[in-house]
């Protein structure tokens, strides 16, 4: 690699650490700040709204399966979460060697 | 007693003695009258046809691009299931499909958005079946589209690549919320103030936890934007997703 491109890839590597911090940050400041959070869905405050506006409303019909605890439910996410992941970065991992393989051949070439 | 009667009877005991379901962040399962289950859903379907189509000649056209629309899909998978603290002291979560608008456009997102929120609502509780085309109206027509509107208007303006990604991904991520709160202010106005006053309450609750989350899924876009274009300017070009520059 000549410097040029050295100094361009450690360049990008810094930019995408500081942009990872600065995700990370938005995610782990609110713990910290808001002391009194209860940190649940914003679903269950919406769901007390509901109730609020109209007390009456009675949900007319119910989740055919639910996950059996916060454990399960928590397993599930992950899963979620992990083939999700898996995916984009076997994508990833494929395009950035197909990106090699072609560079190597005409490296030969010449 | 009649047999309808009878039915009837047990209907009414089943739903009475069902235990309240716990809100998540899309429209909980029952959450929403049966009328406006209905509207939303029918609303949607052109959506999710038009963008089954448009899958299908993206993929003809250019079989090289299933990856890409693999990996598209499977980010707003992952994104979906980060259920994320922010500054309102509760969670919510990102929900990722402003990638795949930019990349694939608005409506092949509603195709890929239905089939994560049937996996939530089917596997995990979260949303639900009743509640399914409403909440498929706001992520996966109203967010893509949001999307991929914002992405051309910053790029017609001639602004940077990555400003054009951030601001799709996060207006589109806020715009998905702003629709949930209006679809649950129309079903539930206030009994005073009426519709305007459900949807600052609803909006308050949704839009604000949402803002910051918002803030990074346009940054999480925008680096799997730059990864893909470092390494997939083939399927880009395929995309014409360098009409200007090539």
């Amino acid at each position: 690699m000549t410097a040029v491109k050295k100094n361009k890839v450690k360049k990008s590597i810094i930019k995408t650490l500081a942009l990872v911090a600065i995700v990370i940050a938005l995610a782990a400041l609110p713990l910290l700040l808001v002391k009194d959070g209860k940190f649940g869905g914003s679903d269950d405050k919406a769901q007390k709204a509901i109730n609020e506006i109209n007390a009456d409303y009675k949900p007319w019909f119910s989740p055919l399966f639910k996950p059996k605890s916060g454990e399960v439910e928590s397993l599930l996410f992950a899963l979620q979460a992990a083939i999700g992941s898996g995916i984009v970065f076997f994508g990833l991992g494929y395009m950035m060697g197909r990106k090699k393989g072609k560079e190597a051949a005409n490296n030969d070439i010449h | 007693m009649s047999k309808k009667k009878i039915w009837m009877l047990g209907l009414f005991f089943m739903f009475a003695l069902l235990p309240q379901t716990t809100f998540a962040m899309h429209i909980m399962e029952g959450f929403l009258p049966a009328k406006w289950c209905i509207a939303w859903g029918v609303f949607t379907i052109p959506f999710v046809l038009v963008g089954f189509l448009s899958i299908q000649k993206t993929v003809k056209e250019h079989p090289k691009t299933k990856m890409l629309l693999a990996m598209a899909g499977a980010f707003a998978f992952v994104l979906s299931a980060l259920k994320i603290p922010s500054v309102t002291g509760s969670c919510s979560h990102p929900t990722g499909v402003g990638l795949g608008a930019i990349l694939f456009g608005p409506t092949a997102m509603s195709v890929l958005g239905l089939i994560v929120l049937l996996f939530q609502a089917i596997l995990l509780a979260h949303g639900g079946l009743t509640t399914l085309g409403a909440n498929t109206f706001s992520m996966a027509v109203v967010g893509p589209l949001v999307s991929f509107v914002t992405y051309k208007i910053v790029k017609r303006a001639n602004g940077p690549q990555w400003l054009a990604v951030f601001l799709a991904a996060a207006l589109g991520d806020i715009l998905t919320y702003t629709a949930t709160s209006i679809q649950l202010a129309l079903a539930f106005p206030a009994e005073t103030g009426g519709f305007m006053a459900s949807m600052v309450k609803f909006m308050s609750i949704f839009a604000i936890t949402q803002i910051p989350l918002a803030v990074s899924e346009g940054i999480l876009t925008v680096l799997i934007f730059n990864a893909i274009k470092a390494y997939g300017k083939d399927e880009l070009k395929d995309l014409k997703m360098f009409s200007k520059e090539v």
